[in-house]
């Protein structure tokens, strides 16, 4: 092959001979890839050893599972591809979990692996392991490619197919053999072919007019606004929708952040530890219009009872979500945005202000249980500290949630008012997720402030990744929420389990002890006082900084709906003296 | 409700396991399954039948057309058309009880395509019942099955239709086509 430097890219316009592993990279770097997470191993040594000829930067992760949320949190941030890539065998199957992350959530990914030569596969050889088949239902699709001339051509389409539609990942296996060959690397030639729509897809004028006159006809309607706002960036649409009709906007855990929070049409999160004006507006409504999201068991509660006297309008990419748990009155099957610039034009303007005031008086019970309204008792509470985050950022940050009960006060009180501020695993739930996916946030957007938020039990499940912060020289702040409990476990097992707190107790290392043997810079914080000063600190201090927030140990979050239950069936904060003294019967 | 699926698919490996993982996952057993060639080149034609809900057909359908490999999905429905499955029985015989199998084979319009002193091999195609029709007589006959080797079901839509499978083919719709349909054959 002709002999490249890092800025030499002629191998992209002029079909060069190239090993497997130089189009592997040379394939990446046409699709517009500067960031790969990974960790090298057998099966994939040809492709690291190629990778210093061309323009892209590798970041040594600690576990291949952080390498798949990085790339996770990479795409979710930047809106763009993220790439992992891994060995095979165990190499492969650590990305397993990172990897239906990404699909239950609809994150575009590509995932790489090196497999054993073509020759051995299906002998059980060393490190081998049938990827293809483990990952089949996590991917949005995946390939085995066995020949040098085959790895363009299948690269190409993961990238279309990841991209696409509702957006997935999708894993791509590559024998070392295939790596080792040579072949023609002809980039324009191994173009897919064009992305085919679903066939499902459709609406047409008589579905646009019956939701136009559904919302004329409406007296309480309802937008439902989940992650497809973002994934199909509707945000402007979506917003014209609301103000136009004057409808009050609920999201889901995965929408916030694509309708501004400070709107004042934001109702704010809707489910199961949504405040409760949002989740009963939801079941007194007489319309739901449903745009870019999917009815999860988290945000509808039992579906029997579910918005009983609300028509519905479900607007959604996915064909096979369309009528999947709640049956709609119109299905418009289409991309977020096309679908309401259609629509749009035929909405008019709507009074909704009788609607809006119910919704507005209904507020006031919950304000009074509100923690924040709570008087100051000495106790820092982990609501406490998301309000002051968030107000210390200005909200400006990308926050990287894990998966508990932070992550739900993370949802109530850190208010998003931008898309993608928010890097959170809502579909799967993923524990660890996010000081690897914050890691890969930050080198979708180096220029943001990027926060950790975790618990002191999920931050445990990936905190080797502190080392890769370390050797990537990249500035993130770690917020440890720590309550010496797996708290939404705990939580679950005072409401439903009286009280057997079985093997949620958590010891945990001393987390500024554990920074500082990465060369972190760190701090404890027991009091509302000491966080303000140590968050400036964070935020002042050039390289990574963490902070070991020491909160109440047995808070839980409310409201509440419990799984099983109806929407308006929820499990309000009790009005006590001291809140943390409470047991599921408050009321 | 028991539903017909016909879809045409890449001819590749791994996509039976595809299609098959999707059912597996709805939890839906796969009563019958026949894949093989179509006047499609590079692509299979397959019949699927299984139990489940009414509405789970929309799912199941806009599920199949999510797997890339999967190149059109028909619903077949209550729609009129021809199912067909294929069975070979060998069956124990002695020369005494020979000609009575015969006999059976002739009613039911099979065939014979092996005999043996001790056993013979019938044919038969045709519809779900009348195959077990004949497996029913001779169970209550002298002669005992050796061997039972069922297809599967084959389903095709009578005449020309509207379904994306012969769109994508050119076909017209039905209005254009003038008595297309001819209900030859046995009727199901």
């Amino acid at each position: 092959m002709a002999k490249q430097t890092k800025q030499d890219n002629t191998h992209l316009t002029t079909p060069t001979q190239l090993t497997g592993a130089e189009i592997v990279w040379a394939t990446l770097v046409g699709e517009g890839v500067t960031t790969v997470f990974g960790y090298p191993g057998g099966a994939i040594l040809p492709v690291y050893d190629a990778l210093r000829k061309f323009p892209i930067h590798h970041v040594l992760v600690r576990h291949e599972q952080g390498a798949a949320h990085m790339a996770d949190g990479f795409a979710r941030a930047s809106g763009k591809v993220g790439v992992a890539m891994a060995t095979s065998g165990p190499g492969a199957t650590n990305l397993v979990t990172g990897i239906a992350t990404a699909m239950l959530d609809s994150i575009p990914m590509v995932c790489i692996t090196g497999n054993v030569s073509s020759k051995v596969l299906g002998t059980d050889a060393f490190q081998e392991v049938d990827i293809t088949g483990i990952t089949l239902p996590v991917t949005k699709h995946n390939f085995l490619v066995s020949r040098a001339e085959d790895i363009a051509p299948a690269l190409r389409q993961a990238f279309q197919i990841a991209q696409s539609g509702r957006p997935g990942p999708v894993l791509v296996d590559i024998t070392k053999d295939a790596q080792q060959a040579k072949a023609l690397f002809d980039f324009e030639a191994a173009k897919p072919k064009p992305y085919r729509p679903h066939p499902m897809l459709g609406f047409n004028d008589a579905g646009l007019e019956k939701a136009a006159e559904l919302i004329r006809n409406s007296k309480r309607p309802v937008i439902l606004a989940g992650h497809g706002v973002m994934e199909s960036g509707a945000m402007e649409q979506v917003r014209s929708l609301a103000e136009r009709a004057q409808i009050p906007v609920a999201l889901t855990l995965l929408g916030l952040g694509g309708f501004p929070a400070s709107h004042p049409l934001n109702l704010g999160m809707m489910g199961m530890h949504g405040e409760a004006w949002v989740n009963d507006s939801i079941q007194n409504a007489d319309l739901l219009i449903a745009c870019g999201m999917r009815f999860d068991d988290r945000v509808t509660g039992t579906l029997s009872s579910y918005a009983l006297n609300a028509k519905k309008i479900h607007i959604e990419i996915d064909p096979a979500e369309v009528n999947k748990n709640v049956k709609v009155d119109v299905g418009l099957i289409g991309d977020l945005r096309n679908v309401l610039e259609e629509l749009l034009p035929r909405v008019g303007g709507r009074d909704g202000s009788a609607w809006l005031k119910t919704i507005d008086a209904s507020k006031g019970e919950s304000a009074v249980r509100d923690i924040k309204n709570i008087p100051d008792s000495g106790h820092l509470y982990a609501a406490h500290v998301m309000h002051d985050l968030w107000k210390l950022t200005g909200g400006d940050a990308v926050v990287a949630t894990d998966v508990g009960q932070h992550q739900m006060w993370e949802a109530q009180y850190f208010h998003h008012e931008k898309p993608r501020t928010l890097v959170t695993s809502g579909g799967l739930g993923t524990m660890g997720f996010a000081l690897p996916a914050a890691i890969g946030a930050k080198f979708g957007c180096p220029d943001k402030e990027v926060w950790v938020i975790a618990g002191d039990g999920g931050f445990q499940m990936t905190a080797a990744e502190l080392a890769t912060i370390v050797q990537e020289k990249i500035k993130i702040n770690i917020a440890i929420i720590n309550n010496g409990y797996l708290g939404m476990v705990r939580q679950w097992q005072e409401f439903f389990y009286e009280g057997n707190y079985q093997s949620t107790p958590l010891v945990s290392p001393d987390f500024v002890k554990l920074a500082d043997a990465h060369g972190i810079a760190g701090a404890t914080v027991r009091t509302r006082k000491e966080l303000d000063e140590a968050v400036e600190k964070a935020r002042a201090t050039d390289g990574p900084f963490l902070l070991n927030i020491l909160v109440e140990k047995a808070d839980s979050v409310y409201p509440m709906i419990p799984a099983g239950s109806a929407l308006h069936e929820m499990i309000l904060r009790p009005r006590k003296k001291n809140p943390l003294i409470e047991t599921a019967e408050d009321e | 409700m028991v539903h017909t699926f016909v879809a045409y698919v890449e001819d590749i490996p791994g996509v039976l396991t595809r299609v098959a993982s999707l059912f597996r996952r709805l939890n839906i057993n796969i009563q019958s399954l026949t894949v093989g060639g179509s006047e499609r080149p590079g692509l299979s034609r397959l019949t699927l039948v299984c139990e489940s809900s009414g509405e789970a057909s929309h799912r199941i359908r806009a599920s199949l057309f999510k797997l890339e490999n999967v190149v059109d999905v028909d619903d077949i429905a209550q729609a009129p058309s021809v199912t067909r499955e294929l069975a070979l029985i060998k069956v124990a015989v002695t020369a005494q009880t020979r000609s009575q199998v015969f006999e059976l084979v002739e009613v039911f319009r099979a065939r014979i395509v092996d005999l043996t002193s001790e056993s013979l091999m019938i044919e038969m195609t045709g519809v779900e019942s009348k195959i077990e029709g004949l497996i029913e007589i001779l169970k209550a006959s002298d002669c005992r099955i050796l061997e039972l080797c069922r297809s599967g079901k084959m389903t095709m839509r009578r005449g020309h239709h509207t379904s994306g499978v012969l769109r994508a083919l050119g076909a017209k719709s039905n209005e254009e086509v003038v008595a297309g349909a001819i209900a030859g054959g046995e009727s199901d």
